[in-house]
């Protein structure tokens, strides 16, 4: 039985060699020249004013959190609506449930003041 | 129109489910009723969410009826994704009891911390909707999901100290293992599934059984991958670093119902897995579970000896007694599936009770959970001296209290299955427990207290403390009577095991 798995670590053996030998060709055949400004980040070809590690206000966070559920649900929708005359009104009811958990949420954090941007 | 609808779902399916959606509905109406709420009154927070258990119970009930009135051992619904067996009942009256009590406990404590927002009893219901999937569950994928659902919650109520750094640091590291070790489970779950074709538990357990032999090497990592992830989730050594720090960190309540309740959905996640997938392939989980059911009695009891904060002890021992019950899955036979069940009914009453008089010393000034905090209780309070000495026998397992029950269970199904040096060994770290427990009895009785400021319990807390007082000691004075009141306790574990073990 263990004979079954070789072709699994020739895969794997073949799967670590392609980096290497890659890297090692790159090495051999790239021209070497090191230089400062190759090293510096690119924005837009102007030289950086600052440094890339910025803070970002926590607030993109729980703007992403939101936009993430609610792109969810219209993902849910999609097939719903296409399919919406077979789904007949057991599928309108399913969907209206759906979408009263999601507005008992959209309630909770329109009160709870994270839409807000201050 | 009527039969395309009706393959989804019917009025039978509804009822079967009914305790999740009544659950869901009365979280989503706490969220919506803390927004109406002036702030400093939340109380009614609180009453909503036991509101909801209440009318959970009755679906429950319902369900049970329904069970006993047809004289089936369970009714599925969705296409066999979800099963009301006795067992998956079983367990959820012992998530509804156990969020009940934690409920009592935790109002006047919220308010204490100044963190008693409605979110707290919303995400507490949310878990327990977690529970009851992991516990009716038949199929991996939901099965899953309530696990998720259920940790999800915790992480949040773990971290609900937003003003203490510990809460934080604890949710953090919970929620870091706690992905992690889903990852490591979902991954045993994939290659199960990719083994046998099927996400039904009964038909993995089947196709596992009649696989070649040149499959056994990905069925032994399979197995692997879902028990480290299963004995991460009840907190089994070694897979039991993130406990004693999640459970010091989070508000006592919630450590009160993490032990008790996550646990207890946690072990209901095991036993379907083990009973139904894992059914065939007892040769390769059978040492390993031996092997860490040792580690974990071993290393539960011998930190808890040295611990100085009265959480983290609990924690520690709360280990230990995982450790006893997977002594009861080694033995895997009627008495040992019922001693796990009963020893998790117990536990839920004995460690609630525990954490509940640790919850009683939180004081504006004090956090009170070392055991120099509860050091002379007995001069100022007695009564809760008392019910601590009580629950803490019981949770080292001296006679007449339910905590004996439980270890009874355990041990006899040792002895029948002729597992006579663990059954010692185990003996051996009950007196080992002992230790660690009287030291706190000793601290309360023997040491002067450090300042004379009196306690007073709310009314929630001492209603939860004289629940949990009663339960242990009525179970333990008469199990037989309080086994036949509450038929469903003993016939959950006879009819499940029937099932289970045919």
């Amino acid at each position: 039985m263990p004979q079954n798995y070789i072709p699994i670590f020739l895969f794997m053996l073949v799967a670590l060699a392609i980096p290497v030998v890659t890297l090692v060709i790159a090495k051999a055949v790239r021209p070497d020249n090191p230089h400062a400004t190759k090293l510096m980040p690119y924005e837009c070809g102007i030289d950086p004013v600052d440094t890339a590690r910025a803070r970002y206000t926590v607030r993109f966070y729980i703007v992403a959190i939101l936009f993430v559920v609610f792109d969810v649900e219209t993902i849910f929708l999609f097939p719903w609506a296409v399919q919406f005359k077979m789904l007949g009104w057991f599928g309108f009811v399913e969907m209206m449930v759906f979408l009263a958990i999601l507005v008992v949420g959209y309630v909770w954090i329109w009160k709870k003041g994270a839409l807000e941007w201050v | 129109m009527q039969t395309f609808a009706a393959q989804f779902a019917n009025a039978h399916d509804l009822m079967v489910v009914m305790p999740m959606v009544m659950l869901t509905l009365f979280a989503c109406g706490v969220l919506i009723i803390d927004l109406l709420l002036p702030a400093g009154d939340k109380r009614w927070n609180a009453a909503t969410a036991a509101l909801g258990l209440l009318f959970a119970g009755g679906s429950l009930w319902r369900v049970q009826a329904t069970l006993a009135h047809q004289g089936m051992l369970g009714v599925s619904a969705f296409n066999g994704s979800v099963v009301m067996d006795p067992m998956a009942i079983f367990f959820c009256w012992l998530f509804l009891i156990a969020t009940g009590i934690t409920i009592l406990i935790s109002v006047r404590y919220m308010e204490i911390e100044q963190e008693d927002h409605g979110e707290y009893y919303a995400l507490m219901l949310f878990s327990v909707v977690g529970m009851m999937c992991m516990a009716s569950g038949k199929d991996i994928v939901l099965l899953f999901i309530g696990l998720e659902l259920m940790a999800i919650s915790t992480y949040v109520l773990v971290g609900f100290l937003r003003r203490d750094k510990r809460s934080n640091e604890a949710a953090l590291k919970y929620l870091l293992l706690g992905a992690f070790s889903s990852g490591i489970f979902a991954y045993g779950l994939s290659l199960m599934y990719g083994l046998s074709g099927t996400t039904d538990v009964t038909l993995i357990g089947r196709r596992l059984a009649g696989l070649p032999e040149s499959s056994h090497p990905i069925l032994m990592l399979a197995v692997v991958t879902t028990l480290a992830g299963l004995f991460f989730k009840i907190a089994a050594v070694p897979f039991h670093q993130w406990a004693p720090d999640a459970y010091e960190g989070a508000p006592t309540a919630i450590t009160g119902f993490m032990s008790v309740a996550g646990k207890a959905a946690a072990w209901a996640l095991l036993l379907r897995i083990f009973a139904f997938a894992l059914r065939y392939e007892q040769t390769i989980w059978m040492p390993m579970v031996i092997a860490v059911a040792v580690m974990t009695l071993t290393g539960g009891n011998l930190a808890a000896m040295t611990q100085n904060n009265l959480k983290r002890l609990l924690a520690y021992s709360s280990i230990a007694h995982v450790g006893y019950m997977l002594l009861g899955l080694v033995a895997w036979n009627e008495t040992g599936i019922k001693g796990i069940l009963v020893y998790l009914l117990v536990y839920t009453f004995m460690n609630l009770g525990a954490f509940a008089v640790i919850v009683s010393l939180r004081r504006r000034d004090l956090i009170g959970d070392e055991i120099d905090d509860i050091a002379g209780l007995w001069f100022k309070r007695p009564v809760e001296a008392l019910l601590m000495v009580i629950f803490l026998l019981s949770l080292g397992g001296i006679p007449p209290l339910a905590g004996f029950y439980g270890k009874y269970f355990i041990f006899l199904s040792l002895i029948e299955t002729g597992h006579y040096v663990l059954a010692s060994l185990a003996v051996f770290y009950i007196a080992v427990s002992l230790y660690y427990y009287l030291r706190i009895i000793n601290a309360m009785l023997m040491r002067p207290a450090l300042d004379a400021e009196p306690i007073q319990p709310a009314f929630g807390l001492r209603l939860a403390l004289w629940v949990t007082a009663l339960a242990t000691v009525g179970i333990g004075l008469f199990p037989e009577i309080f086994i036949r009141a509450a038929a469903w306790t003993m016939t959950a574990p006879r009819a499940v095991t029937q099932a289970f073990l045919r």
